[in-house]
């Protein structure tokens, strides 16, 4: 495995982006990204399910995993740390096949969403999970663009600078959860729990 | 019907030592540590973090480590919630026996002062008011709340928010008898390995051990309050919480979950009796932050 790099990329994220992202890598994000969470997602698909449009622009978007806490006056938003991934496994590859190329949050997905990133050549970013302060001041803008009766579910466009993030799980399907785990690990295996 | 003993009228003078709590007090308070609790990290929490700072081998995993500490300055500078994430109240309320409320009840007391705290502090609302039907609440009511019933005249409450990126990784498991100290050890560290980098890591384990089903899971959410870097006062244990923590800490999930030496800062565990033919084990896991705070009024 070759060493780790820092990176600058914009939106939107192209596959000519991903291409050059591996595991590891530390990137800096600036541009426009989607946020959306569970109920979003439940609705959008449930959309994509009577044959309506999305209420985003799907195609090399970038979508981050999260939903903030309420904005202070004159402030772009709250809080805004990464929600756990898993919870999108569900719906993630629907969307990565209609032309998503990144998604943003933490922690695992499944075989489903691994192959789905390497059949579109897209990739899954970890931003630091319980950072929200420190997130939100790479946030310089957000509105919100649909289903605003979801509150902190509402899906939004942001705008960021520098967003750091790094990339787990990159379109060759290289996972740094795995990778990076076995190189610390000294605990034996851990006996079998029903 | 039974005769034989004619219960007292209770007693409410001031000269048997009741002592009345209003509790628009209660309302007060709860308000106030909901807020300090997602804004400023506990000492205990912090002392911890910046120590696993110092001790982290990987070179990202420390990168993390200052990361959540740059964080955790910018939330108290310009006043953001440290985690969008900011829970669901869990509340303990430890009333002594010889307390009388007056006012409203105690329990909606509670659920004012959660509704006043994350209303006026910004905080998110993430609680919905049936779990299928998924409405939020919008004022992140109802609250969890465990009462128990102490010796004394004072009021203790503490209000430990929980975020469910880890509450969601928390098990139960209903052990055998025979499966003793190890089956428990198997219990803690599988519960953490299957958690990973979902429970934003570094964590705090909660363990309980014995009880019934739902005691055991109580003394692992009561586990998550206790101070960390305090042990157990059972010799025995005091030794498994140790032993536990520098396994989790060799499972090599490091901060983030992006490997490295500091998985978890600290391994509580709290135990009760148990039936003759039962071992039940709770893990609740918690995230890097482990808001609590404690007031006794």
């Amino acid at each position: 495995m070759r060493g780790r790099m820092d990176k600058h990329i914009t939106t939107p994220i192209t596959a000519q982006v991903t291409r050059d992202l591996k595991a590891g890598d530390y990137v800096y994000i600036t541009g426009t990204v989607y946020v959306a969470r569970d109920a979003a997602h439940k609705r959008m698909i449930e959309a994509l399910g009577r044959q309506e449009e999305l209420p985003i622009d799907i195609k090399d978007a970038a979508i981050y995993y999260m939903g903030p806490s309420p904005a202070r006056e004159g402030r772009p938003i709250g809080s805004a740390g990464p929600t756990t991934a898993s919870r999108m496994d569900k719906y993630a590859p629907v969307l990565l096949d209609l032309g998503e190329k990144a998604m943003i949050g933490k922690g695992k997905r499944t075989r489903e969403v691994i192959d789905a990133i390497i059949r579109n050549q897209a990739v899954y970013f970890a931003a630091v999970g319980g950072a929200g302060a420190l997130l939100s001041k790479c946030i310089t803008k957000s509105e919100i663009v649909c289903y605003e009766d979801l509150g902190a579910e509402a899906i939004r466009k942001i705008e960021v600078e520098n967003f750091p993030v790094i990339v787990v799980i990159d379109s060759e399907g290289n996972n740094l959860y795995e990778t990076a785990v076995r190189e610390f690990a000294v605990t034996e295996t851990v006996g079998e729990v029903r | 019907m039974y005769h034989g003993y004619t219960p007292k009228k209770p007693r409410r003078n001031e000269e048997n030592m009741i002592r009345t709590v209003e509790t628009d007090l209660i309302i007060k308070n709860i308000k106030e540590m909901c807020i300090e609790a997602n804004y400023y990290l506990s000492p205990d929490m912090d002392r911890a973090m910046k120590q696993a700072a110092d001790t982290e081998k990987s070179e990202l995993g420390k990168k993390i480590l200052s990361q959540l500490q740059e964080n955790l300055k910018i939330a108290d500078e310009e006043t953001i919630p440290i985690c969008q994430d900011t829970g669901m109240a869990v509340v303990f309320l430890e009333v002594g026996q010889d307390v009388h409320f007056e006012g409203m009840s105690v329990g909606d007391a509670v659920n004012e002062g959660v509704r006043q705290g994350y209303e006026e502090g910004y905080l998110r609302k993430s609680v919905v008011g049936d779990p299928l039907i998924r409405e939020n609440t919008k004022d992140n009511t109802p609250a969890v709340i465990h009462y128990s019933i102490v010796p004394g005249d004072k009021v203790k409450i503490t209000v430990a928010p929980k975020g469910f990126g880890s509450e969601n990784m928390s098990r139960v498991f209903m052990l055998k008898p025979a499966d003793g100290a190890d089956g428990v050890r198997d219990a803690v560290l599988t519960a953490v390995r299957d958690a990973g980098p979902n429970a934003c890591p570094p964590m705090v384990v909660g363990v309980g051990v014995g009880g019934t089903f739902e005691k055991c899971a109580l003394l692992a959410k009561r586990a998550l309050i206790r101070p960390v870097g305090e042990h157990s006062d059972i010799p025995y244990i005091e030794e498994m919480e140790t032993e536990l923590l520098r396994k989790i800490n060799g499972l090599g999930i490091g901060p983030g979950g992006l490997g490295g030496s500091t998985t978890a800062l600290a391994v509580n565990i709290n135990t009760y009796a148990t039936h003759i033919a039962g071992l039940p084990v709770a893990v609740n896991i918690c995230c890097h932050v482990n808001r609590h705070v404690t007031r006794e009024l």
